[in-house]
């Protein structure tokens, strides 16, 4: 008789519907029914692909072959792979130097952005621009920038006498990382600074006040009041930057294709290569699933932290 | 003296950051700019000083209109952005409605594998999802990225939403229902409309990350009549081993205009979307 005494609270607007009406006032099926498209959809196009992936992933598979069943040999053909640890090495390094420019660069723009000037509003919409417009088409910016023959950079470095030749940007390992992690900075940590300037501002004044009555300079008071204040922002706006940026694809495919020698290859660009490249769907599967145990380990760590604070 | 004092501390916490912050944003899009409008013979002479642009030209312009599909490319980008746009804002908004304001068994584990889903980077996703689209058939035809694009687009607008959902007094639905409006006319008349700051915050930011989107772009969409711009610009622009610089930079300057424009109009709500997650969560 449950459905009874909800048209009774309902009024007559029960009465006037039909049976069908009044089924669809019951939450648990008005909600179901809600989120039914959503999920499946999810279900069709996020969990099938993703089972589907780790399938594949066990299998010998060429594009558009039958799959023969391998069990773990694409992993285990990954481990003894040099170029797979390189690539590695290559995804660690450069998501930990990137993620350590943007959260330290981005909490100082964040600072200053927490001042009174003038067009303020302005400076904010112009220093989120590189965040908003689509990667592809400033990373083809970053590559002219970095261009062998007519890089600017190079041009100032010696043109102001710091440097007798400027870097080979696309040639060197080394200086070919370096470009992809500036790049990555000038992408991301405009997303670090915004996040971390809403925080800023829900901090209350009177906290500050407090702080200097009682003798805090201003480095105490950003230590003990404001970084505390500001763990739980850090921590999720870090774990969602640790996660973009391991998994990044477009910028490396973009600048160095993984070059030189694999120098700058990450899991993204190597996985895209021998699956698509290569036409090894299954050994490319493979190779992009071994993202996600680094990841997950962030994700869980971060977790716990933020929920022991 | 102390006007003085105060004045250099502004001039070192204030002026001399900011200006270096706006001067790294801002190079690329002047260096875009300027590239764009320079004839060749300046650009290709190392010698002369390049910040600046002697004799402005439209020339690669004027090239990348007529000489490619450049137009194409951007209302492919367009209806590509306003059709996953819209079926990302009306399913994120159908899902996160009662995961926000009804209480029925299992709520908190889907709102959760929402959650997940949105974490799962797409670079895992998209060997499979290549075969998948290529099984169905769909590669090479706009639906191929419409129906992708949804996959992180759909759990971002429905855990946006459910915020700005959770934030609407229940009485005021429950008040609705009493003059005799069903659930669904509570949520269209009465929710919806107060949450439509939210609904703005979901739908530029969906419009946005699908102008944005690269991959499954570059996976599927192979044939120059069908491309978006950032596909086009890195596969088209390049012809052989040649770069024109000129061009690519003219439509990476033109192909980032809409997105600014729209962002331009919306910077609060789209600011709000950008920090929602981070500073509610």
């Amino acid at each position: 008789m449950a459905v009874r005494s909800q048209s009774i609270a309902a009024g007559g607007a029960i009465a006037r519907q039909g049976p069908l009406g009044r089924l669809l006032e019951r939450e648990a099926i008005f909600s179901w029914l809600m989120l039914a498209p959503a999920l499946l959809f999810l279900l069709a196009f996020v969990a099938y692909p993703f089972i589907y992936g780790i399938y594949l992933s066990l299998q010998q598979r060429a594009v558009a072959q039958e799959g023969v069943f391998v069990g773990l040999d694409n992993y285990v053909d990954n481990l003894k792979n040099p170029i797979f640890w390189q690539v590695a090495q290559n995804t660690f390094v450069f998501t930990f130097a990137a993620t350590m420019f943007k959260l330290i660069g981005g909490m100082g723009l964040a600072l200053v952005m927490n001042q009174q000037f003038p067009f303020k509003n302005f400076v904010r919409a112009a220093l989120l621009l590189p965040w908003i417009v689509p990667t592809v088409l400033s990373t083809i910016a970053w590559m002219w920038i970095f261009d062998p023959t007519f890089s600017v950079i190079n041009w100032s470095l010696v043109n102001t006498g710091l440097m007798e030749r400027g870097p080979s940007w696309v040639g060197d390992g080394f200086w070919a990382m370096v470009m992809v992690i500036i790049a990555n900075i000038w992408r991301g940590l405009p997303f670090y600074a915004i996040t971390l300037l809403a925080a800023l501002q829900t901090i209350s004044g009177e906290l500050y006040e407090a702080a200097a009555i009682d003798g805090a300079n201003a480095r105490q008071r950003f230590f003990r009041v404001t970084l505390p204040l500001l763990k739980p922002v850090l921590i999720i706006t870090t774990m969602f930057s640790v996660i973009w940026t391991f998994s990044d694809f477009q910028l490396v495919y973009v600048l160095t294709a993984g070059g030189p020698a694999n120098a700058t290859h990450l899991f993204a660009t190597y996985a895209f290569n021998i699956a698509l490249g290569a036409g090894q769907l299954g050994s490319g599967a493979s190779v992009a699933l071994s993202m996600l145990p680094p990841l997950l380990m962030v994700i869980a760590a971060l977790s716990l932290y933020l929920r022991r604070t | 003296m102390i006007g003085s004092r105060a004045f250099g501390y502004r001039l070192t916490t204030v002026w001399i950051p900011l200006v270096f912050f706006m001067v790294v944003t801002l190079f690329p899009f002047y260096w875009m700019a300027i590239t764009s409008v320079k004839p060749n013979s300046e650009l290709y002479n190392a010698r002369l000083f390049p910040m600046i642009v002697r004799a402005p030209t439209l020339q690669h312009y004027q090239e990348l209109l007529s000489q490619t599909a450049f137009v194409q490319w951007t209302l492919n980008t367009l209806i590509v952005a306003i059709v996953t746009t819209a079926i990302s804002l009306v399913l994120g908004t159908m899902a996160a409605y009662p995961l926000a304001r009804t209480n029925f068994p299992g709520a908190a584990l889907i709102a959760l594998s929402i959650a997940a889903t949105y974490l799962v980077p797409q670079t895992v996703l998209f060997i499979p999802m290549a075969d998948v689209i290529l099984r169905m058939g769909l590669q090479n035809s706009l639906w191929a990225v419409m129906l992708t694009y949804p996959t992180f687009l759909i759990p971002f607008c429905a855990w946006l939403l459910m915020g700005y959902f959770k934030t609407v007094p229940r009485e005021l639905e429950e008040s609705a229902r009493i003059d005799g409006a069903s659930r669904f006319q509570a949520m269209l008349k009465v929710v919806l409309p107060l949450c439509i700051p939210g609904l703005l915050s979901a739908g530029i930011f969906a419009f946005t990350l699908s102008q944005n989107e690269f991959l499954y772009a570059l996976i599927f969409l192979t044939k120059s009549a069908i491309r978006t711009v950032p596909v086009a610009a890195i596969s088209e622009l390049v012809r052989g081993d040649v770069f024109y610089w000129g061009q690519l930079m003219a439509a990476a300057l033109l192909g980032s205009v809409p997105v600014a424009l729209i962002y331009s109009f919306f910077v609060e709500h789209y600011v709000a979307g950008l920090t929602a997650g981070a500073v509610k969560g």
